[in-house]
């Protein structure tokens, strides 16, 4: 097998990514409207700010990744895309994770690497930290879209899949959500969580795919 | 095996009489059980003195808990590589039976947890979050089979999320675990686990074998149920085409 | 094949061989387009198998053209998905779609969308065509175009599936109504 399907299925979804909503901005948008949300609500005390900053990105990730999952695979059974993937000779699961991974650069990707500036209104230190935090935004996002896959594409033919998205994924969210934020607190046990942090996204990418395959088989049938 | 088992009649003859069997011996158990917890057993200052007596329903929902989401996985499994159709009767049934248990595990936590912890919840406690992770994981299942248009496409979906579930339920109880263990409160006190005296094991076992039989047989009630819908949905197709 | 608890057909055997052209026909809703699925091997059959011996090519009721691609970009898209080595230009011409061909998706007709989704018949030479309503949305112009490739096709040694619901400009050489 070649690589050609999956490149061009790859292709395909950052078009779309890209055109049909204004690139990374909209994501980027959404990101930065719910975290500004949060000082508003919880006070601008510079101390609680600073702890909760990492977290609240987190969250935002995490609520990002579902909001840009409910289309990506109905809108291939809608319009009739997801039959001729199925058949275009490539191992679905290479499809589905390609497809994840395309949208994951566009939509998961641009928000981990504007991290620092949202990091920095919530009073972080400047210091090279931040840079690694984007890092760990960029791995722990990456398992989010997996898995928020996994609920997109067991959603396919459901109208008004979003909010059945966030059900069936968010449990699947907490590993990333609790090492990530770990990882950040500085406090004890935060040495260790980046590589299980890792080590979920990992898991993520390795099995997702191959769950995204039987529901996206589903979704056709 | 599989296939002896999977066959709807000798399950419908079966559970004629298994079913009743357990809810008998269910009921007995889970009535020995609270006799013994709330009058007979001493009642323990350390755990909270006469509220810890909640613990004869609490140990053994979070037992349910737990059972039932494997097994739920477990028949998903089944369904998904032989695809017996009994197996997908059974995961659907076993599911809203499943979170009413962990949802009683829950309640019962938080109610033995205000006196004992000072508070109703507490989010450094691995187990209340791993059970509560379990309940949402319950409950994104029923959503998911109910949103499907035909049965077989619920038992699809259905097997699928499970399974993608239980193979993330080690994860999601190790990254909690790791919680409780950077967060360790002073107040929190182990509940249960093997500091347990002898007077009270015996009776928890007992409750929990109970509380096991009930909810097979709730199970098997549920199942028949179920099998008798699906017969009269195909005859009253098989009516329809006649006509 | 069971739909819900409908029994939609049992015990259907059906074959085609090079240069023939099969039909299936039936009413709305006999299941034409459940048995295309399951010989694209889309559906899953409740039992019973299909062998395919040759590459197909899919034309589904739904297009599979987004709203944004043009029919350019469409038939880039899976003439690269492919690996075909065809030409666009050609393609977009003998379909009459070297007009609109630079026109997004969503701002084209029923009939141009069909177009599109048919041109991806000559990207690629595949023995075995599956068309679901091929003439949907077609005016007599497309019609008579669709009659023409299929002719072609079998007279190289092709062979058609096609549901259809009514009049057909090519004659099967089976009909199997449903």
């Amino acid at each position: 097998m070649s690589g050609a399907p999956l490149l061009a299925a790859f292709r395909q979804s950052l078009g779309e990514a890209w055109a049909g909503g204004a690139g990374a901005l909209l994501p980027l948008g959404f990101l930065g409207g719910t975290a500004v949300l949060v000082p508003l609500g919880i006070g601008t005390d510079a101390a609680t700010l600073k702890a909760v900053g990492p977290v609240i990105i987190w969250f935002a990730l995490a609520l990002e990744s579902l909001v840009t999952l409910e289309r990506i695979f109905q809108a291939d059974a809608e319009d009739g895309t997801l039959d001729l993937w199925l058949q275009a000779g490539a191992p679905v699961s290479a499809l589905a994770a390609a497809k994840t991974l395309a949208h994951w650069l566009s939509a998961g990707l641009p928000l981990a690497l504007f991290s620092p500036v949202l990091a920095l209104m919530f009073q972080a230190e400047a210091s090279p930290a931040l840079l690694v935090n984007a890092g760990l935004y960029a791995l722990g996002s990456l398992a989010f879209f997996f898995w928020g896959g996994v609920g997109a594409a067991l959603s396919a033919t459901v109208r008004r899949g979003g909010l059945l998205i966030s059900l069936i994924a968010l449990p699947l969210y907490v590993p990333t959500a609790v090492f990530g934020a770990l990882a950040m607190s500085g406090g004890p046990g935060s040495t260790g969580a980046p590589m299980f942090l890792a080590a979920s996204t990992l898991f993520a990418c390795a099995v997702a795919p191959y769950a995204m395959s039987a529901a996206l088989r589903l979704a056709a049938d | 095996m599989w296939s002896y088992f999977a066959n709807p009649h000798k399950f419908l003859r079966l559970s004629d009489w298994l079913a009743p069997t357990f809810y008998a011996v269910g009921t007995l158990c889970i009535a020995y059980g609270l006799w013994q917890g709330l009058w007979v057993v001493p009642k323990d200052e350390y755990q909270g003195g006469d509220i810890m007596r909640v613990m004869f329903i609490h140990v053994p929902a979070a037992w349910l808990a737990m059972a039932s989401y494997s097994a739920l996985a477990v028949a998903s499994f089944i369904w998904f590589v032989w695809r017996h159709e009994l197996a997908d009767i059974a995961a659907k049934s076993i599911a809203p039976l499943g979170a009413v248990w962990t949802a009683i595990c829950l309640a019962t936590g938080s109610i033995w947890g205000k006196p004992t912890w000072g508070t109703w919840w507490q989010w450094n406690d691995a187990r209340m979050m791993s059970v509560l992770f379990l309940f949402f994981l319950f409950l994104g299942y029923m959503a998911l089979r109910a949103s499907m248009d035909t049965r077989q496409k619920a038992a699809r979906a259905g097997a699928i999320l499970a399974m993608v579930g239980a193979i993330n339920v080690p994860l999601i109880k190790f990254s909690v675990d790791m919680v409780e263990s950077i967060h360790q409160g002073a107040s929190v006190i182990t509940a249960d686990g093997p500091k347990m005296a002898a007077v009270y094991l015996t009776p928890l076992l007992v409750s929990a074998i109970g509380h096991s039989l009930f909810f097979g047989g709730l199970v098997m009630t549920s199942m028949r149920t179920e099998i008798r819908e699906r017969r009269i949905a195909r005859l009253r197709a098989a009516s329809l085409e006649g006509a | 094949m069971i739909r819900g608890e409908r029994v939609l057909f049992r015990s259907i055997s059906l074959s085609v061989r090079p240069g023939e052209a099969l039909l299936l026909r039936g009413a709305n809703g006999a299941g034409k387009t459940t048995l295309l699925r399951i010989l694209a091997g889309l559906t899953r059959a409740e039992t019973g198998e299909v062998t395919r011996a040759a590459a197909h090519h899919w034309v589904g009721h739904r297009e599979g053209l987004k709203p944004l691609e043009t029919p350019r970009t469409h038939l880039k898209l899976w003439a690269q998905a492919w690996g075909a080595r065809t030409g666009i230009d050609p393609v977009l011409t003998r379909m009459g779609l070297a007009r609109p061909a630079d026109v997004a998706g969503r701002d084209l007709s029923a009939g141009q969308r069909r177009r599109t989704a048919l041109a991806r018949l000559l990207l690629e030479d595949r023995p075995v065509w599956l068309l679901d309503e091929p003439y949907t949305a077609l005016d007599a112009d497309g019609r008579a175009l669709i009659d023409a490739l299929i002719a072609e096709h079998r007279a190289k040694g092709g062979a058609v599936i096609a549901a259809l619901h009514g009049e057909a400009g090519f004659s099967g050489t089976t009909d199997l109504t449903l």
